[in-house]
């Protein structure tokens, strides 16, 4: 009895080690290897490169490749991302005097003319104190090329920064008049519009963090009065400011000013200043320090040393900078666009800003319909969580009653209804994910993404980064869990890049941290297109073709052998040679597989670029599901069932020879694989639509070495060997007409469903030809819309 | 979700900005997200680390293989390419099945079965154990004749050769003639390694098992007395397997001294170097013996017995009429319900009779004829349609 048992348990090993082969381990090896290698392609790209930093695409991760191929959604930063993060002081405001200066930043060398034309005046006073509070209010630091510095080598500063902002500003000042010299043993050096050097002890800087979104530096006048400058966004100075009348009509102003600024796409803040009574000095300056040394929560601590010092203070002016769009980044969101994507932008700016950059890069089109859930529209009411569902019901309505309910469909749908955008700010957002602790919250939850998933473009503005971060969680979590990519160039996209599944930095302006963080880093936004595009569906398809290629030749190969046990016994004889059965995958079919999957471009590249909606092919996974993993299955099955009954079938005769010499197993297994080894070679070939001549090289040169191979193995008596089964095997069953005509005929018969299913994709398609898909894409839509 | 990242971080100088608290590094979380994620870091701005040389060029090279632009042959497969090639392999495949199938149906064979399962069989008598040796004698008649040269093969089935634990129990070095292996069988032998602390020459499974039935062939002719046929016994091996791999072992005079020291298998009856009278066909280079040593790869097959030559032009090999088979019947199939042939067979280029290649061509080169004339005419048809879809 217990003998039994034990040849059963043996049973079972041995039937293990010889269906292991069907577990493709060397599919792993392969797949790592074609990631690591096709990674470098993205890399190798030159029109990756730029010319302006002297870089290309960086690579950080092999693991993702072909996620670029099955993103859904795209979440990009604004500022640096969308835009060139380049600025440009275009204008100021103080106390609500409007001073425009000259759009264009010379080289700095003839900027000491004196004021350049203002509009009308302000208080001289004010205005100096304007222009120094941007002079001092920063932390940009200052290169000087010449050691020996005085006052007229100020033409060759350079400045530096973390953030381009505040090198446009105080450039912008330099225009005015007041230049920042630098700093020597803590004193900023300010030359003022009568070249003198005005020095400021600097005694505290309040740094900038995306929460406060603002900046104040602690200065000592040569009088010595203390002064204290802030500045940062409307939003985050305005309820700072002293709350006097007059102090509040100047705001309103000033409002004004700004919220025009933001509508004409300018990033715009606000400066104020405060003096401090030296009092109150000390004890800031205790509080700071102790806040400083604090061990625990030093964070948290600092940042409310910080939210009491940045009150009750005068608001001066305000001032506009430019950002330029990026190149191409509109040609590229509708690239994204059509290609079936949703780009989300997300940005810390003002929703004005933004939402001038989402028309001009034409995330928005003027026929989109916006619907904006904003701290505007839902202040006006009194209890803002009502007024919110009110209005999540009624945008959820209107889109329904707009969209089919199928998600496939909408994607056509977006050329032919309405568009629907959305803008929502980081208030309101986290007014819908953390309201109050009812049944409802979960309820506005599910209805904004409902909404969102209607909507072609999504508008976030004011986001902090965690926001960022929590929405592309949010996304990620959606039904079908669609692959989310995240494009951001600063710091603050850090967390969102993170999150997100495919991660690209920018290589802006703004350190390299996003690059550093991100999977894949490019120089620009326009970028992402042929990364996702051609990029992105190459590997898609080639990982798609690896991956079901690989689990089809090992069914293929191991199925006559399971065959064969019906025929031997169940004794776990295998059909192949042991040779055979190890080089099976890492010699005879590994490497045009790898070459296939390397440099496969089924589609042209330039037409991938050209035609985006090829991506949606591609989309859900397309080559993965169920359908050509089954077809796959089912062509290795029948396949496997050809090699083995039709070698059957031909050893049901005395003799294959014409001198009537009998054969063995072993040369039934070689016929077998040798059909094999053929079949799933030249399937591949047949799937091949790039033929290099690397691809002719191994595979050509796979089958030779497969020859060469059996020849060399069978035709020497091998002394380490215990049995010279294969000996003579391959070179005797060559010596038979029979034999090759089998060959022939298995290679043709395995083939054959392949051929004919090529052929009927070929009328399909022809049937299926619809004149207006053969119109270019990319540039008609948009200008026939337009046109009519 | 695996995100591995094959990053170098860079080792850029990181002084906080204005004597600041010292930036962290806002790069910490690995895979661990924003939850950890400090919003402290954001300024952290500051030199970052520099590029390289200010003077190396970082433009990718503008090769083709880097660019993947290598030029390439991109076939598109087209009804107007693919069509021909169905049209092509019907016309060839017809042919050469014709061919096969002509000469295969050309060859003459005839099988005989003598397991003397059937009460009715002369051989029947054999089935017992104890009637050793057996003799009996099957009369059968060819109705057509047998040109060119003849070959008899003996066929078993239901005989599973092809077992794991039997095709591996020989020891190829031994039959190589090896000296050492012939005193000191391989293991894989087991259990018919040794004999009475003797080894056993050929050792294994399958030596053990070999045919051992003896078949004569005699044809009635219309004299009184049968005249034999004669049956040649070499020349029914692979050259290589009688020339290289099978060897006797080397040393003595005689066959017997060589194999000095060894016992012969179980169930032999007469030792390896009695296997037959003539020299170069004894011991492990009995052809008889080489061709039971190469397994059958399914359990009911055939094996080369014996040569008939053509004797002339002029007289056929075996002529139509009675015959009759003389068998020494010591080989038992009965206890796993084997059956025991006799086949007698002419041959052609192909080998011997074997419908299944022929026929298989035929129909593939039908089938590929057929698809070609349906695809081709929907292809016509959708050609017009398109084409007027495309003019309207």
């Amino acid at each position: 009895e217990s003998l039994k048992v034990l040849k059963m348990f043996t049973d079972f090993l041995s039937f293990m080690v010889l269906f292991n082969f069907i577990i493709p381990v060397s599919m792993y090896v392969t797949v790592e290897m074609q990631k690591f290698l096709g990674s470098f392609f993205i890399s190798w790209d030159k029109d990756f490169y730029d010319e302006e930093i002297n870089e290309g695409a960086l690579v950080n991760t092999s693991d993702l490749n072909e996620e670029l191929g099955q993103v859904d959604y795209i979440f990009t930063d604004k500022t640096g991302t969308l835009t060139e993060n380049s600025m440009e002081f275009i204008e100021c405001c103080i106390d609500g005097h409007k001073y425009k200066g000259a759009a264009q930043d010379t080289d700095g060398l003839s900027q000491t003319d004196g004021p350049l034309t203002y509009f009308d005046k302000a208080d001289k006073n004010r205005e100096e104190l304007f222009l120094r509070a941007l002079c001092l209010c920063h932390t940009v630091e200052v290169k000087t090329n010449d050691t020996v510095d005085g006052p007229t080598e100020s033409a060759a500063l350079t400045y530096m920064s973390s953030s381009p902002d505040e090198i446009a500003l105080v450039k912008g000042a330099k225009k005015y008049g007041f230049t920042f010299v630098g700093i020597r043993n803590g004193h900023m050096r300010v030359e003022n519009q009568r070249k003198e050097i005005e020095e400021y002890e600097l005694l505290h800087t309040l740094n900038f963090d995306a929460v406060r979104r603002r900046m104040s530096v602690i200065v000592k006048t040569q009088a010595g009065d203390i002064l204290l400058f802030c500045k940062g966004a409307d939003s985050a100075v305005f309820p700072r400011v002293q709350n006097h009348e007059i102090e509040l009509t100047k705001a309103h102003v000033e409002r004004a000013h700004v919220e025009r600024n933001a509508m004409d796409g300018y990033r715009t803040l606000c400066v104020a200043f405060k003096e401090i009574t030296p009092d109150d000095y000390e004890r800031i300056n205790r509080q700071l320090i102790e806040a400083k040394m604090a061990l625990q929560d030093r964070e948290e601590k600092m940042e409310k040393v910080f939210d009491d010092i940045e009150t009750n203070m005068n608001l001066i002016g305000a001032t506009a900078v430019e950002d330029k769009l990026q190149d191409e980044a509109a040609e590229t969101i509708e690239a994204l666009h059509s290609a079936g994507l949703k780009v989300w932008v997300l940005t810390g700016d003002k929703m004005e800003t933004a939402k001038s950059t989402c028309y001009a890069c034409r995330l928005f089109q003027t026929s989109t319909e916006l619907l904006e859930l904003t701290t505007k529209t839902i202040e006006e009411s009194e209890r803002k969580e009502d007024r919110l569902h009110e209005l999540l019901i009624e945008y959820r309505k209107k889109l329904l009653h707009d969209f089919p309910k199928s998600t496939r469909s909408l994607k056509k749908a977006w050329t032919e209804h309405q568009e629907y955008g959305l803008i929502i700010d980081g208030s309101t957002l986290s007014l819908i994910l953390n309201s109050s602790q009812d049944s409802s919250s979960n309820n506005y939850k599910s209805i904004f993404l409902q909404i969102c998933m209607k909507c072609t473009a999504v508008l976030c503005c004011r986001m902090a980064p965690l926001q960022k971060a929590q929405i592309v969680r949010m996304v990620k979590n959606l039904k079908g869990s669609p692959i989310t990519l995240s494009i951001g160039d600063g710091a603050n996209d850090v967390s969102m890049i993170l999150e997100s599944h495919v991660g690209i930095g920018i290589k802006g302006k703004e350190g390299r941290q996003a690059a550093r963080n991100s999977d894949y880093a490019v120089p620009k936004f326009k970028h992402l297109k042929k990364l996702l595009l051609a990029h992105g569906h190459l590997y898609y398809v080639r990982i798609a073709h690896l991956v079901q290629y690989f689990f089809y030749k090992n069914l293929c190969f191991i199925l006559p052998q399971f065959l064969y046990q019906f025929f031997c016994g169940f004794s776990q004889q295998p059909l192949y040679d042991a040779a055979y059965l190890t080089m099976y995958n890492i010699c005879f079919t590994s490497l045009p597989i790898l070459a296939y999957s390397l440099l496969e471009q089924h589609i042209n590249i330039d037409t991938l670029t050209s035609d985006p909606r090829l991506y949606m092919k591609i989309s859900g996974n397309a080559m993965l599901q169920l359908g050509p993993f089954l077809y796959w299955t089912f062509l290795a099955a029948f396949e496997g069932t050809v090699f083995f009954f039709g070698t059957y079938f031909l050893f049901q005769t005395s003799s294959l020879e014409e001198n009537a010499k009998v054969y063995g197993n072993w040369t039934f297994g070689t016929i077998v694989f040798t059909v094999l080894v053929f079949t799933v070679t030249l399937k591949l070939a047949l799937d091949t639509r790039f033929w290099t001549w690397i691809n002719h090289f191994v595979i050509w040169g796979s089958l030779a070495f497969y020859v060469f191979f059996s020849f060399f193995w069978g035709g020497i008596i091998w002394p380490f060997l215990k049995q010279q089964r294969m000996y003579f095997v391959f070179a005797q069953m060559l010596s038979s007409v029979s034999t090759w005509l089998a060959i022939v005929l298995l290679i043709f018969i395995s083939l054959f469903p392949e051929i004919l299913l090529i052929v009927l994709k070929n009328v399909r398609r022809r049937s299926a030809r619809n004149p207006n898909l053969e119109l270019p894409m990319l540039l008609s839509y948009k200008h026939i819309d337009n046109g009519y | 979700r695996r995100r591995r990242r094959l990053r170098v971080f860079c080792q850029g100088q990181q002084a906080g900005p204005l004597g600041g608290p010292p930036a962290r590094r806002g790069a910490a979380p690995w895979g661990s997200m924003a939850m950890n994620y400090n919003a402290k870091d954001e300024v952290d701005g500051g030199p970052q680390c520099p590029p390289g040389g200010p003077a190396k060029n970082r433009r990718p090279d503008n090769t083709a293989f880097k660019q993947q632009r290598l030029p390439a042959w991109q076939p598109i497969l087209t009804a107007g390419t693919v069509l021909p090639t169905f049209f092509i392999i019907g016309l060839i495949f017809i042919p050469i099945g014709i061919g096969i199938f002509v000469t295969s149906n050309n060859i003459r064979e005839i099988e005989i079965d003598y397991t003397g399962t059937d009460p009715s069989s002369p051989c029947n008598k054999c089935l017992s154990p104890n009637a050793t040796p057996c003799y009996c004698t099957i009369n059968f008649t060819l109705e057509q004749s047998f040109e060119g040269n003849v070959f008899m093969y003996y066929g078993l089935s239901n005989f599973y050769q092809n077992h794991r634990r039997y095709v591996k129990s020989r020891d190829d070095s031994q039959l190589n003639g090896d000296s050492s292996a012939l005193l000191n069988p391989s293991k894989e032998c087991e259990p018919y390694r040794r004999n009475e602390d003797k080894p056993i020459a050929p050792c294994g499974a399958i030596a053990n098992s070999m045919f051992n039935d003896t078949l004569e062939l005699f044809l009635v002719g219309n004299e009184s007395y049968p005249t034999p046929i004669p049956l040649k016994k070499k020349g029914i091996a692979w050259w290589t397997d009688k020339n290289v791999k099978f060897r006797n072992p080397s040393g003595g005079e005689s066959l017997k001294e060589r194999f000095k020291g060894t016992t012969k298998p179980v169930n032999w009856v007469k030792p390896v170097y009695m296997l037959d009278s003539e020299p170069d066909n004894n011991g492990f280079i009995n052809e008889d013996f080489i061709v039971w040593m190469r397994t059958a790869a399914l359990p009911t097959f055939r094996k080369l017995y014996r040569l008939i030559e053509r004797k002339s032009d002029l007289h056929p090999t075996l002529p139509a009429g009675r015959y009759y088979l003389n068998i020494t019947y010591n080989y038992p199939v009965h206890s796993f319900d084997g059956r025991k042939r006799m086949i007698l067979s002419t041959i052609s280029w192909m080998g011997g009779k074997n419908p299944f290649l022929g026929i298989a061509y035929i129909a593939i080169g039908s089938i590929s004829f057929l698809l070609g004339v349906v695809l081709l005419v929907i292809n016509h048809k959708y050609r017009n349609s398109s084409n007027t879809a495309d003019i309207t």
